[in-house]
C-alpha cells in the first residue's frame, strides 16, 4: 500500500467507527428514552405493550395503602384524573400524600401503573421540574412550594 | 463590615480581572515588556481579593449572620461548626464564589510558577484567564451576589438542606471545581497559542502538568460525588447517569483524552491542531456542566434555585467563549504547522486511537444529556434519557477501548510491532483467562458476560503491571539489574501504569457489584435475622438518638457468620428540625472490598421494620480505583520533565511569531 492508500484506510476505519457510533446512538434514543406523562395525557397515550414511561403528579390524599411487605399502592393526580400505582420497594424519604413525585415503569393491561422505581423531590422545597412546569400549565401550582433560594 | 468588606474585594477583583484581561495582551501585541510583566501582580492580587472575599463570606456562616441572606437562607445556629463552614459552597451563590476563587487561584499559579515561560506566551495566558475571570465575576455580583442583606435581620436562619450536612459537602464541591476550573490553564493555553499563531513541543511540555493536575482533582472530585451518592441518598448506587453527573464526567473523559494527545505533541510534535481543539473542547465542556448545573434547566439536587436571569448570563458567558475561542481555532489553525509522521501501528497509532474513542464517548454522552433538553424545546415532549441509553451506548464503545489499554504504552513510537507486544502480554492473557475460567467455577450463577467483565479488567490490571516488568526488563536479566532498572523508571512511566491499573480496578468493582450484588427487601422487627449472601444479619433494635439539629431513630444491626459477630452497623432516619426534613443514614459495614449496607425503610405498624439489604461485593473498588488514578497522576506530575516551572532542556526556535509582531 502507497502511503496515500494507508492514510485513507485509516480514515476510513475512523469515520466506520463514528458512523458506526452514531447508528448506535440514534437506536438507543429511540429504544431507550422514556416519555413523561401526567395522568391525564398518560390515557390519552397510545403506548405499546411493555413500554417504559414516567408518570408525574401529586400523591392522591387517603390513597396511600400499605399491602404485604414491602408493598405499596396509591394513586398519583393531576387534579384531572388519577392513576392507581402498584410499587414494591422503599419509597423516598420525601414521599408524602399531596406531594409531586414521578413514578417510572409501565402501564398493565389494567390500567394500574407498575411502578419500579420512584422518586419525590429532593427538599421540601423543591419540586420536580416536569411535575412542577405541568402543574403551572394546567393552573393548579401552589406558590408556596416554590421560591427557594433567591 | 466584614460582610461588606467581602463585598467591595470581590468588586475590586472584577476590575482587576478586566485590567488581567487587557494590559498583558496590549504587552503581547506591542512587545511592551513593562505590560506583559504586569499581568502576574494584577492575577496574584485578584485572587487575594477573591479570597478575601470568599474568608468574608465564610466568616459569616461561622458566626451565624443571618442579616446576610444567603446565610439566612442556608444555615443555622444549631449547625455543627463543620457544616456552617461548608454550608458557604452548599448554595448557588457561595458555589460560584468557590468557582472564582479557584479560578483566581490557577492564575495566580500561572503567575508563580509560569516565569520560565516566554514572557509572551505568559502574558497572553494570563489575558485569557482574566477574561473568563472577569466574566464570572461579573455573573456573581450581577445575578448571584452572596452578601446581600437583610433588613430586618431574622432571628433563625432556614437551615442547609440535610442531604448537603456531610462531609461529602467539605470535600467534593472543592476537588470538582479544581479540576472543572483546572481545565481553564489548558484552555488559556490554547487560547494563548492561537492569538501568537505558534505552537511547538515546548508548549505542551508547559500544559501538560495543569492538565494532568485538573485531571487528577476531577477524577477525585467524581470519585467522591459518587461515593457521596452512594451513601446518603440510600439508594445504593453509585453513578446513575444523571445530568449532573454527566456534567463532569464529560470534561473528564475530553481531559483524559487531551492527556494522552498532549504526550503525542510533546514527544512527537504531532497531533498539534488536535490538541489545542481539544483543550478549548475540554474546558467548554466544564463551562456547559456549569450552565447546565447552575441555570435550573435541569432537574438535580445540584440545581439548588432556578433563576430565568442565571441561565441566560452563563448561556451568554458560554456562547462567547466556546463560539469565540472555535472561532479563532477556525482562524488560526491553518497557519499552525502541522506535525511528524507516524505510522498507524504505533504508540502515537494508539493513543490516537484513545482519543477517537474516548471524544465518540464523550459525544454519546453530550447527546444523551442534551437529547431531553432539544426534544422538549422542539416538540414539548418531556422525555428522559437515563441509564439504560448509557449503558446500550457508552459500554460498548468504552469496551475495545479497555481491551486495547494494556498495548499502547508497550508500543513503540513512530512504528510499532503489535505482534511482539502481543507475545509480551500473553502472560497478563494468560492470567485474565483464568479471571474468567475461575469466575464461572467457582461463583455461583456467574453468567457469561459477568465473568467476561471480570477477565478484562484483571487484563488492564495485569497488562499495566506487564508494562513497568517489561520496562525493567524483568526476566531478561538479572534480578538486582532488573531492581536497579525498575527504580530508575521515569516517574511518568509509573504515572501510567498506576492510572491504568487504577481503571481496572474500578472496572473490577463496577462488573462485581453489578453482576454480583445481593438484595434483598424484606420486614424485620427487633431480634429477628435474616439471610444475605451467606450470611446472617440480626436486628437488634433501635433507640432514639438526639442529634445538634435534628432527631433520629438508630437501628443496630449486627452481621453473623457461623454464630460468630463480624461487626455491627448502624442504619437511621432523621428528622431535621428546622425544615422538618426526612432523611435516610444508611448503615454500610465493610468487609475487606465488599460492604454490607443496610437502608430503612416505613415502619409497618405491627412494630417491624422494611429494611433494604445489599451485599456488594468488591464495591470499594470502584472508588479506590479512582483513587489509584488519582496517585497515578499525581506520581507522573512528580516527574522532572514535566514538574511545574522546570526549566526547558533545550533552547526553543526562536521563530518570530507569525501573529504577533516581535
Amino acid at each position: 500500500m502507497t502511503r496515500k492508500q494507508k492514510r485513507l484506510s485509516v480514515i476510513a476505519g475512523a469515520l466506520a467507527f463514528l458512523g458506526a457510533a452514531t447508528a448506535l446512538t440514534f437506536y438507543a434514543l429511540g429504544q431507550k428514552a422514556s416519555f413523561f406523562y401526567m395522568p391525564a395525557e398518560l390515557q390519552a397515550a397510545a403506548l405499546e405493550p411493555g413500554q417504559r414511561v414516567r408518570l408525574g403528579g401529586l400523591v392522591e390524599a387517603g390513597t396511600v395503602k400499605r399491602g404485604q411487605g414491602t408493598e405499596v399502592s396509591f394513586s398519583v393526580t393531576d387534579g384531572e384524573r388519577s392513576v392507581p400505582v402498584a410499587y414494591v420497594g422503599i419509597l423516598p424519604d420525601l414521599f408524602r400524600e399531596e406531594q409531586g413525585i414521578i413514578a417510572e415503569g409501565t402501564l398493565r393491561p389494567d390500567g394500574v401503573f407498575a411502578a419500579d422505581s420512584v422518586l419525590a423531590k429532593h427538599d421540601e422545597t423543591y419540586m420536580p421540574k416536569e411535575i412542577a412546569d405541568s402543574l403551572k400549565e394546567k393552573g393548579v401550582w401552589k406558590d408556596e412550594t416554590a421560591g427557594s433560594g433567591s | 463590615m466584614i460582610v461588606e468588606t467581602g463585598h467591595f474585594a470581590l468588586v475590586l477583583a472584577f476590575a482587576l480581572a478586566l485590567v488581567q484581561s487587557v494590559v498583558p495582551l496590549v504587552g503581547a501585541r506591542t512587545g511592551e515588556a513593562r505590560l506583559m510583566a504586569a499581568g502576574g501582580p494584577v492575577a496574584i492580587a485578584g485572587f487575594a481579593l477573591t479570597a478575601l472575599a470568599f474568608a468574608a463570606l465564610t466568616a459569616a456562616y461561622v458566626q451565624s449572620d443571618f442579616s446576610v441572606a444567603n446565610v439566612w437562607q442556608n444555615s443555622h445556629s444549631l449547625k455543627p461548626m463543620l457544616y456552617k463552614v461548608t454550608g458557604t459552597w452548599g448554595n448557588h451563590e457561595g458555589s460560584m464564589l468557590l468557582w472564582v476563587v479557584i479560578l483566581a487561584f490557577f492564575g495566580a499559579l500561572v503567575a508563580v510558577f509560569g516565569r520560565n515561560l516566554p514572557a509572551t506566551l505568559r502574558a497572553n495566558v494570563l489575558a485569557v484567564q482574566g477574561w473568563i475571570g472577569a466574566a464570572f465575576l461579573l455573573f456573581v455580583l450581577a445575578t448571584s451576589n452572596p452578601f446581600v442583606r437583610l433588613e430586618p435581620a431574622p432571628f433563625e436562619g432556614r437551615d442547609l438542606n440535610p442531604i448537603l450536612q456531610d462531609i461529602g459537602l467539605a470535600i467534593h464541591p472543592p476537588l470538582l471545581y479544581l479540576g472543572y476550573v483546572g481545565f481553564s490553564i489548558s484552555f488559556s493555553f490554547a487560547v494563548a497559542a492561537l492569538i501568537e499563531g505558534r505552537i511547538d513541543a515546548a508548549w505542551a511540555r508547559w500544559v501538560r502538568p495543569w492538565t494532568l493536575a485538573a485531571w487528577v482533582f476531577l477524577t477525585g472530585g467524581i470519585a467522591m460525588g459518587s461515593y457521596w451518592a452512594y451513601y446518603e441518598l440510600g439508594w445504593g448506587g453509585f453513578w446513575f447517569w444523571d445530568p449532573v453527573e454527566n456534567a463532569s464526567f464529560m470534561p473528564w473523559l475530553a481531559g483524559t483524552a487531551l492527556l494522552h494527545s498532549a504526550i503525542v505533541m510533546e514527544k512527537r510534535s504531532a497531533l498539534k491542531i488536535w490538541t489545542i481543539l481539544l483543550a478549548i473542547l475540554t474546558f467548554s465542556l466544564s463551562l456547559l456542566g456549569t450552565f447546565l448545573v447552575r441555570s435550573g434547566v435541569l432537574t438535580s439536587v445540584h440545581a439548588f434555585a432556578t433563576d430565568p436571569t442565571r441561565g441566560v448570563f452563563i448561556l451568554g458567558i458560554l456562547v462567547v467563549f466556546i463560539g469565540g475561542s472555535l472561532a479563532l481555532f477556525a482562524l488560526r489553525a491553518g497557519s499552525l504547522t502541522a506535525g511528524g509522521l507516524f505510522h498507524p501501528i504505533s504508540r502515537e497509532g494508539a493513543l490516537v486511537l484513545n482519543n477517537l474513542f474516548l471524544t465518540t464517548a464523550t459525544a454519546t454522552v453530550l447527546v444523551g444529556t442534551l437529547y431531553p433538553l432539544v426534544v422538549e424545546a422542539i416538540s414539548g415532549d418531556k422525555i428522559s434519557v437515563g441509564a439504560p441509553f448509557f449503558n446500550l451506548t457508552f459500554g460498548p464503545l468504552m469496551l475495545p477501548l479497555l481491551l486495547l489499554i494494556p498495548f499502547g504504552p508497550l508500543l513503540a513510537w513512530k512504528r510499532g510491532d503489535v505482534f511482539a507486544v502481543a507475545q509480551r502480554l500473553m502472560a497478563a492473557f494468560g492470567g485474565a483467562l483464568l479471571a474468567v475460567l475461575a469466575t464461572l467455577l467457582l461463583v455461583d450463577g456467574a453468567s457469561v458476560f459477568a465473568a467476561l467483565g471480570i477477565g478484562i479488567a484483571v487484563w488492564m490490571v495485569l497488562g499495566a503491571l506487564t508494562d513497568l516488568a517489561q520496562k525493567s526488563a524483568l526476566g531478561a536479566v538479572p534480578l538486582g539489574v532488573a531492581a536497579r532498572r525498575f527504580a530508575g523508571l521515569p516517574r511518568s512511566v509509573f504515572g501510567t501504569a498506576l492510572a491504568h491499573m487504577g481503571m481496572g480496578l474500578s472496572v473490577l468493582g463496577i462488573v462485581a457489584t453489578v453482576a454480583f450484588e445481593v438484595e434483598h427487601i424484606t420486614v424485620m422487627k427487633p431480634g429477628e435475622t435474616t439471610e444475605i449472601a451467606g450470611r446472617t444479619l440480626r436486628f437488634e433494635g433501635v433507640a432514639p438518638v438526639q442529634g445538634p439539629n435534628f432527631t433520629e431513630t438508630q437501628a443496630r444491626f449486627v452481621l453473623m457468620q457461623g454464630g460468630v459477630s463480624r461487626g455491627a452497623l448502624i442504619s437511621s432516619k432523621r428528622i431535621y428540625t428546622a425544615r422538618q426534613m426526612p432523611t435516610t443514614e444508611a448503615g454500610i459495614l465493610t468487609r475487606g472490598l465488599s460492604q454490607l449496607y443496610v437502608s430503612l425503610g416505613d415502619e409497618t405498624g405491627d412494630g417491624g421494620m422494611v429494611v433494604r439489604i445489599w451485599w456488594k461485593p468488591l464495591v470499594t473498588l470502584i472508588w479506590l480505583g479512582g483513587a489509584v488514578m488519582m496517585a497515578g497522576g499525581a506520581v507522573s506530575l512528580t516527574d522532572r520533565r514535566l514538574r511545574v516551572g522546570a526549566p526547558s532542556r533545550r533552547t526553543r526556535p526562536s521563530a518570530v511569531p507569525s501573529g504577533a509582531k516581535a
